[in-house]
């Protein structure tokens, strides 16, 4: 016998308030692993998605409002503009729009696929088919993988955006390429077609795109690209706003909501429920031992021992809980990586860092919840405890 | 016999709420190495206070108590926890045994405080179980014994460190007459045959009448000496 299975059996000596607490601690870093994880995935999902010298032009007003086709020429004039090529949201889906939605940009061919060259590695002839080939489509890897398509099948991929003048909302799309990203980790759930197989054929916003993408000599001359872009086009009735790749990425990450304060938020409420719970409970636990922590200070247990002890116990219970809720957010963050929801977020893991952070938050949940009863047995008088006056 | 514990000029008083109540005012106190004794009062008249201060777990408010020629009353809180692990054993009338634990680990506890080997601990633990008789109900946990073995396991715990002194709150208190009196013999046979220094505080004549003398006490003065 020692301290720590004396710390252990004190734990367990009342097993479901024990099995409780640790669920509901279990319960917070669960959410807490999850959604950091989550959150961490996003940002390394803009980060691994950017070049430092892509720049995206979108109107000023918000990204989702449109940009004439004309300025693509105009920006690719700029001094410092080595290459353009824009992108539009087509709001793609399969079969059922509230199941099988996926990302689905129109896109000029040649120059996308020159400009995303670092993200979209096609097989060979894949590339010049796409841009042979009007009504040609190419998939990423996971994506065809998701609904089995193959080269050469036509698929009928809809849109909740656009529709065609007899009404439909589905265009036929032949598959010419499946595309993987720079790194397996990389998303390859997206789908990129030919603009003008969209343009020809949509009763409005014909001739406009939803942003332009221009890549620049230099990551240094990004700021006066930028500059002279919103410049040319300042006063006009489609007014720009550029900003870096990464930049645009993160915004678009907040359309969502700032992700970052809501995970906060959600974290920190969960760890105050926790706080009072697990607190309240060890606080009238250690009461309830009041005299045998007397009786433990009679036979000579040094009161720093007894604290010691007591903090102990919280911090085990504590450990306990955040060890199993990392534990099953990464296995859970695991499976969902390989799912079609994990793929939207590419490689979901819990990282060494989020696994760090989260030990660290449950030995302070530990040694905050433990801190109150373990200074009232440190403080506790032998005779006050045992009832002896 | 020598003196063990002397008690010299002690006051002692407790505050309830603005007043304060006095216990003992100059009570002196001589005990000889070896002794048993019995305290004995009526309610109110200081003997738990009495215990509380010779095994150091009370201060007094003046006066000197000395130990085996050492000086505690002026000790901080760190040396006397100290000395009580090293030289007093504890007996509680409601044995206040962990609930938690097993007959064999109850005893155990005291030697957790000091630097014996695991090995030599389980022979200790033994010892002072096969002298109160419970060496077969090592691995029972307190819920699982009877009122007089759980006092067993309890004197066990006291004297498995070996201490100098033993004091006991009430004994017996909780027992019927039979299993009172074993209880009384094996502190007896503690006294006699291991040279234990044991101070009970009771109400019960019986219990006295196995010490080799009986104090009474009353409104803190030493009314009565018993042989």
């Amino acid at each position: 016998m020692n301290d720590l299975y004396l710390i252990w059996m004190n734990l367990f000596r009342k097993p479901l308030r024990t099995v409780l607490l640790i669920v509901s601690i279990f319960i917070a870093f669960l959410i807490f692993g999850l959604l950091v994880g989550v959150n961490v995935a996003l940002n390394r999902a803009t980060e691994t998605g950017s070049a430092s010298n892509r720049m995206v032009v979108a109107n000023k007003i918000n990204f989702t409002e449109p940009l004439p086709i004309a300025y693509l020429n105009r920006v690719s004039a700029i001094p410092g503009v080595v290459g353009a090529t824009h992108q539009s949201w087509f709001g793609a889906f399969f079969r059922d729009s509230a199941q099988s939605r996926f990302v689905g940009f129109a896109v000029e061919p040649e120059s996308y696929t020159a400009i995303f060259a670092d993200q979209i590695k096609l097989g060979p002839g894949e590339r010049e088919a796409f841009i042979r080939e009007r009504t040609g489509v190419i998939v990423g890897r996971s994506l065809a993988n998701q609904y089995g398509w193959q080269v050469g099948q036509t698929l009928p991929i809809s849109s909740d955006i656009y529709f065609r003048p007899d009404g439909s909302r589905s265009w036929d799309m032949k598959v010419v390429g499946i595309f993987d990203g720079a790194k397996p980790t990389d998303p390859t759930n997206a789908l990129y077609f030919n603009y003008d197989y969209l343009n020809e054929t949509r009763p409005f916003g014909r001739d406009t795109v939803g942003t332009i993408t221009v890549l620049t000599a230099s990551p240094d001359i990004n700021d006066q690209v930028a500059k002279a872009i919103d410049a040319t086009f300042a006063n006009s009735p489609f007014e720009t706003s550029t900003v870096d790749e990464k930049t645009f990425s993160r915004a678009f990450l907040k359309q969502a909501g700032d992700l970052n304060f809501i995970i906060t938020m959600v974290v920190a409420a969960a760890f105050a429920a926790i706080l009072m719970i697990v607190g309240t409970t060890l606080v009238s636990a250690v009461r309830e031992r009041t005299k045998e922590i007397g009786v433990m200070k009679t036979l000579g247990f040094p009161g720093h021992r007894v604290l010691r002890m007591v903090l102990g116990e919280s911090l085990l219970l504590s450990g306990l809980g955040g060890l199993l809720g990392l534990g099953v957010a990464a296995v859970a963050l695991n499976g969902l990586s390989r799912s079609p929801i994990g793929e939207t977020f590419g490689a979901l893991s819990m990282t060494a860092p989020v696994a760090a952070a989260g030990m660290g938050l449950a030995l302070l949940l530990g040694l905050v919840t433990g801190l109150a009863p373990a200074l009232s047995a440190l403080r506790m008088n032998i005779i006050d405890a045992l009832g002896r006056r | 016999m020598t003196d063990f514990i002397r008690l010299t000029d002690v006051c002692k008083s407790y505050t309830r709420g603005k007043e304060s109540i006095s216990i003992f005012d100059r009570l002196n106190l001589v005990i000889p190495k070896g002794d048993f004794v019995a305290i004995m009062g009526p309610s109110g008249s200081g003997k738990t206070t009495l215990l509380n201060l010779l095994g150091g777990t009370d201060r007094c408010d003046s006066g000197q108590i000395s130990f085996d020629g050492e000086r505690i009353e002026g000790y901080s809180e760190g040396q006397l926890t100290a000395w009580r692990a090293r030289n007093v054993g504890f007996i509680f009338q409601f044995y206040n045994l962990m609930p938690i634990l097993t007959a064999a680990q109850n005893v155990e506890l005291p030697l957790l405080l000091t630097s014996l080997s695991a090995q030599r601990r389980k022979e200790n633990v033994l010892t002072a179980l096969k002298i109160v008789e419970l060496a077969d109900r090592a691995r029972h946990k307190p819920k699982e014994l009877s009122g007089g073995q759980q006092q067993r396991v309890a004197i066990a715990r006291a004297i498995v460190s070996d201490p100098k002194l033993l004091l006991c709150d009430e004994p017996t208190g909780d027992l019927d007459r039979s299993t009172a009196n074993d209880i009384l013999s094996t502190l007896q046979l503690l006294n006699r045959e291991l040279g234990k220094t044991i101070i009970m505080v009771t109400h019960d004549p019986e219990a006295a009448r196995f010490a080799t003398r009986t104090l009474h006490l009353d409104k803190g003065q030493f009314v009565e000496v018993t042989t």
